[in-house]
């Protein structure tokens, strides 16, 4: 069965290039353009993975991990942080928010898709 | 019939009714109902300058050189028109620091120097021991003339006969006994003698009746009137030329020396000082004495001529000496009792003279010679001494005595020598040495001690080699080679021609080289050296009288302090224990204090009791008895300048220092707030620089990722690699315009944005925008329609700029319209003198809340379908500061889901808005 993997982003043309990059590699692709759509998605379907926006209308991307942390029907969703904020302390707040990793963009594709494979295959 | 027990009764009487007066007059002051206080009595006691002199030398004079009396009067008559400036100060300063004498005064304004003081004294006594000489001289030849009445005989020479048997040394002893009754019954601390003054005030109404008398027997009793007189002695050459002054140079230079010098003298001579300055009881009566002294002096002149010349002429087989013709004329004409009267005159005159004389140098003799001596000789034991107030008065009348005993002598010496007119020029000469110390001193800040010194011994010096030492040769004390070959035969130095200047007489000749020497050295010396303290103090309050002076009170400059109990003995020792006491209890009355013992041991009581001794024993002595006590020197004025300029920089050392650490608060209150704002925009440049990489990252995240995947996979599709490559392109292009709009936020917000304003039709501008826009417009399907009614309103604005807000704006409306369906309106028009343009869509709407927000920067209102930003975020922000930089304002209006609308006011050119507006107005 293919991982499912939800994007969570506002940016139309950053999710057309994780779509397709992740289509590509085999996994099934949710899409969500602001926290609360990702939110409902995840209720519907929890995902494997999804790949977190920081910066978004309504809830941010800090939010949204933290609801996901919060919620145990959640509990085995892999986190990747996205963020065009590459400061420290943001990436420290993700992973300390429970990101189980942080990607700054501009991201280098075959960088982010190890990233994506390594966290699923570390699931077990 | 006038024998001479008469005339000794008739005499004795006459004084004796001065003293009677002289007592009533203190008793009455004692009482505090002066008599003396008031201009009249002070001008008439002024009147003791006419001497003798006046009395009987006038006449002599005028019957030798006519006319050549009167510069005499003139001098004075010309100097007091000056007192209002001079002699007022002279009292005030005299009145401030209790000076006694004029050698008080001189001491005093150099820094109460000693030296000074007993030089001035010396000076004093020496130059005026000559005119004391000549009253005892005119006193005596008139007795001895009234003896031989009716019989008219000339006075023997006083050497021709034995000094027993010589009146003169009587009238000297009897004025000497007068003296001391008059002068020195009681030590006053003001050395004020109220009943002198009345007596000396009724001595000059007696010489000047007495005068008025004789001359007006000799004019209207003898002749017939003054025109009489001067037709009759004009008939005789030699009387003539009486009435002329005498032609050449000589002639007018003598009447100038004369004036200047009777013009000092007036000032300098000790007893007018005496008179002037010392009694003055009000310094206001010189203004009447201004005029009152000068009439005086006309009417005591009036009748000069007139007796000179009918002297002249009723004697005119000579052998009568003119100095005797007031006595002798009424004499010839048998009329006894005006003889007896001149002799009252005569005697008036000059007992007035040698009285106020007298006392005014034994005070000066006393003070400033005989007692700094004896208070540095400790070995005499003064210190000693309990009382010294009866040691001080026997110390003056001592040196009563001895004046007159000197003036005596001199008389017996060189008396006979001289007429009597030149006998007092001496004198004059001598006092107008003090005129540069003095004068100078007055106006002058920089006249030293040691300048004062200098002119005075040498002006002294000069005046003894050319004017006593040769009247001692002239009466044979000196060898006569002396006057024609000059000192040891050297030409050069001979005493009436020193140094070659002949061409003048006597008098002007020893005048014109001491007052040289005097002057020069004066100046000379005081602008080569320097001025002690104490000497500068005393030159500020004396130049300066009228600003330190309100009334009595002197500027306090006395530091250190002495109790009562050391003061009043001391001060009880020179005024006597009951005299200090009193001073002293009237002092603490004055202060508030209920009894001396009770008076604050602080600089005022040491003042009090300083000046309280300058009194009694001169400035000079007094600063030298009080320092014994206090211990203390009193501060010059270079140290008490030191001590303010030191105080007052402490003052404005402290004050700088406290407004430099209040300005230090306030700049650490503004450092604070500068770094509270500081670390605020550091906050929000964070917040701003991580808005900025954000949207700079997205796009390059787009570029990126798409760049890559189609570089990996050269399989993707041909329509799908387009949409990725036109998505490449148009992120670029998005990130260049974020590029640029973020360097002309910059530009903008810095003030180096370039602004070209220049007059602008708006329907232009409108119109070049919309065609800018339309292929954005035509791409996305949404109308755009214009409604720009009739105005043309033009604006003051850059064009550019302009243009740039308008595709700003348009685009905008088109980015949020749905396409298709989208409408954009722009409208334009013109009310109160401003032009509107609104931009309204038929898009989404803003929410109320983000009204404002979306003109701040990267704050851009989302599409809230997809929750995503379009556009950069600055073109909104930077609109509004184009707007507002042309006077205008940008706001949006909007409900949600039903559009909005984005407008603008500018205010319009007036003179351009009127004919567009179709209306005229007057410009």
């Amino acid at each position: 069965m293919a991982r499912h993997i939800l994007i969570i982003d506002d940016e139309p043309n950053i999710v057309l290039s994780l779509e397709f990059l992740m289509r590509r590699e085999g996994f099934e692709v949710a899409v969500a353009g602001d926290g609360e759509a990702a939110l409902r998605a995840m209720s519907e379907r929890p995902p494997d993975l999804v790949i977190l926006d920081v910066m978004m209308p309504k809830l941010n991307g800090f939010e949204v991990c933290q609801r996901i942390r919060a919620e145990p029907a959640l509990r085995g969703v892999r986190v990747l942080m996205l963020t065009a904020k590459g400061r420290e302390t943001e990436m420290k707040k993700g992973l300390e928010l429970g990101a189980d990793a942080y990607v700054t963009k501009p991201f280098s594709t075959r960088d982010l898709v190890t990233e994506v494979h390594h966290l699923l295959e570390g699931r077990a | 019939m006038l024998q001479g027990w008469v005339i000794v009764v008739v005499s004795f009487a006459y004084l004796g009714t001065l003293f009677a007066i002289a007592s009533y007059g203190d008793r009455r002051a004692e009482r505090g109902r002066s008599i003396i206080a008031n201009p009249y009595t002070y001008a008439l006691s002024l009147a003791v300058y006419c001497t003798t002199w006046t009395f009987y030398g006038s006449v002599g004079r005028a019957a030798s050189s006519g006319i050549g009396f009167l510069p005499v009067y003139l001098g004075p008559t010309l100097m007091v028109a000056l007192w209002w400036y001079v002699m007022r100060k002279i009292i005030r300063i005299s009145k401030a620091q209790r000076i006694t004498s004029i050698a008080d005064f001189v001491a005093s304004r150099y820094g109460k120097s000693q030296l000074l003081g007993g030089l001035v004294t010396i000076i004093a006594v020496v130059g005026v021991i000559p005119y004391i000489a000549l009253q005892l001289k005119a006193i005596s030849g008139g007795f001895t003339i009234l003896q031989h009445y009716p019989i008219i005989v000339m006075p023997a020479k006083a050497a021709a006969v034995p000094m027993l048997g010589d009146s003169a040394l009587y009238v000297a002893a009897v004025l000497a006994a007068f003296t001391v009754l008059f002068g020195t019954r009681h030590l006053d601390a003001t050395e004020r003698h109220e009943g002198l003054v009345a007596a000396i005030a009724f001595e000059s109404i007696v010489k000047l009746v007495a005068f008025l008398a004789v001359g007006a027997f000799v004019t209207f009793g003898v002749y017939d009137g003054f025109a009489d007189i001067f037709a009759r002695a004009g008939k005789v050459p030699e009387l003539r030329a009486l009435m002329t002054v005498p032609g050449g140079g000589g002639g007018y230079g003598t009447w100038a020396f004369l004036t200047f010098l009777s013009m000092l003298s007036i000032l300098f001579l000790p007893r007018q000082f005496q008179i002037s300055v010392v009694e003055n009881v009000d310094e206001d009566h010189i203004e009447k004495a201004t005029w009152l002294f000068p009439l005086y002096l006309l009417l005591i002149n009036v009748f000069v001529l007139p007796v000179a010349l009918g002297g002249l002429m009723l004697f005119s087989a000579g052998g009568v000496e003119a100095d005797y013709f007031v006595l002798t004329v009424p004499m010839a004409e048998q009329a006894e009792g005006l003889t007896l009267l001149a002799f009252l005159g005569g005697l008036s005159a000059g007992s007035g003279m040698v009285i106020v004389e007298t006392i005014a140098l034994s005070t000066m003799a006393c003070n400033d010679l005989v007692m700094p001596v004896l208070l540095r000789l400790s070995a005499l034991g003064i210190n000693d001494r309990r009382d010294l107030s009866g040691l001080l008065i026997t110390i003056r009348r001592l040196a009563i005595a001895a004046i007159l005993l000197l003036a005596y002598v001199y008389f017996r010496v060189a008396g006979e020598a001289y007429a009597l007119v030149s006998i007092g020029l001496i004198s004059f000469a001598a006092v107008a040495q003090f005129a540069p110390a003095i004068l100078g001193g007055l106006y002058w800040r920089g006249a030293t001690r040691a300048g004062a010194v200098a002119g005075l011994v040498g002006g002294f010096a000069i005046w003894i080699y050319t004017l006593l030492l040769p009247s001692f040769a002239r009466s044979g004390w000196l060898p006569a080679s002396f006057l024609t070959d000059g000192p040891l035969g050297i030409g050069l130095l001979r005493p009436h021609q020193l140094f070659g200047l002949a061409g003048l007489d006597d008098i002007s000749h020893g005048v014109l080289w001491s007052m040289l020497f005097n002057g020069a050295l004066f100046v000379g010396v005081s602008l080569i050296g320097h001025a002690s303290p104490a000497e500068t103090t005393q030159a500020a309050l004396f130049v300066d009288v009228f600003q330190h002076t309100q009334g009595i009170e002197r500027a306090r400059l006395v530091r250190g302090s002495a109790s009562v109990q050391e003061l009043l003995p001391l001060v009880g020792r020179f005024l006597g224990p009951e005299r200090a006491r009193e001073a002293f209890a009237a002092f603490a009355r004055r202060r508030g204090v209920p009894a001396p013992e009770a008076l604050p041991a602080d600089a005022g009581l040491v003042q009090f009791a300083e000046t309280q001794l300058a009194g009694a024993i001169g400035g000079a002595s007094a600063r030298v008895v009080v320092a014994s006590v206090v211990q203390e020197e009193p501060p010059g004025l270079d140290e008490v300048m030191d001590i303010l300029d030191e105080a007052s920089q402490v003052r404005a050392y402290s004050r700088e220092l406290e407004q430099k650490s209040r300005q230090l608060e306030e700049a650490t209150a503004g450092l604070r707030a500068a770094n509270e704002r500081l670390q605020e925009l550091d906050r929000m440049k964070d917040d701003f620089m991580s808005t900025v990489t954000h949207e700079l990252r997205t796009p390059l995240t787009s570029i990126r990722a798409f760049s890559e995947i189609l570089l990996e996979d050269p399989h993707v599709e041909v329509a799908q690699r387009k949409v990725f490559l036109s998505i490449i392109v148009k992120e670029t292009e998005r990130l260049t315009r974020l590029i640029n709009q973020m360097l002309d936020m910059a530009k903008i917000e810095s003030g180096n944005a370039e602004w070209r304003a220049a007059e602008l039709d708006l329907r232009e501008v409108i119109a070049e925008a919309a065609a800018a826009t339309s292929q954005l417009f035509s791409e996305a399907r949404v109308t755009l329609t214009q409604a720009l009614g009739e105005a043309a309103p033009r604006v003051m604005a850059d064009r550019d700029r302009l243009m740039q807000v308008f595709i700003n704006l348009l685009s905008n409306a088109v980015k949020f319209c749905e396409p298709g369906r989208g409408r954009v309106e722009i409208r334009l028009s013109a009310a109160g003198g401003q032009a509107r343009v609104d931009v309204g869509d038929n898009g989404p709407g803003i929410p109320p809340e983000h009204h404002e927000t979306i003109f701040e920067k990267f704050r851009q209102g989302g599409d809230s379908a997809t929750g995503k930003p379009r556009g950069t975020g600055l073109g909104l922000p930077i609109s509004r500061r184009i707007i507002e930089h042309f006077g205008g304002r940008l706001w949006v209006e909007s409900v949600p889901g039903q559009g909005a609308t984005f407008s603008f006011i500018l205010p319009m050119e007036p003179a351009a808005a009127a004919p567009a507006g179709g209306q005229v107005r007057a410009v």
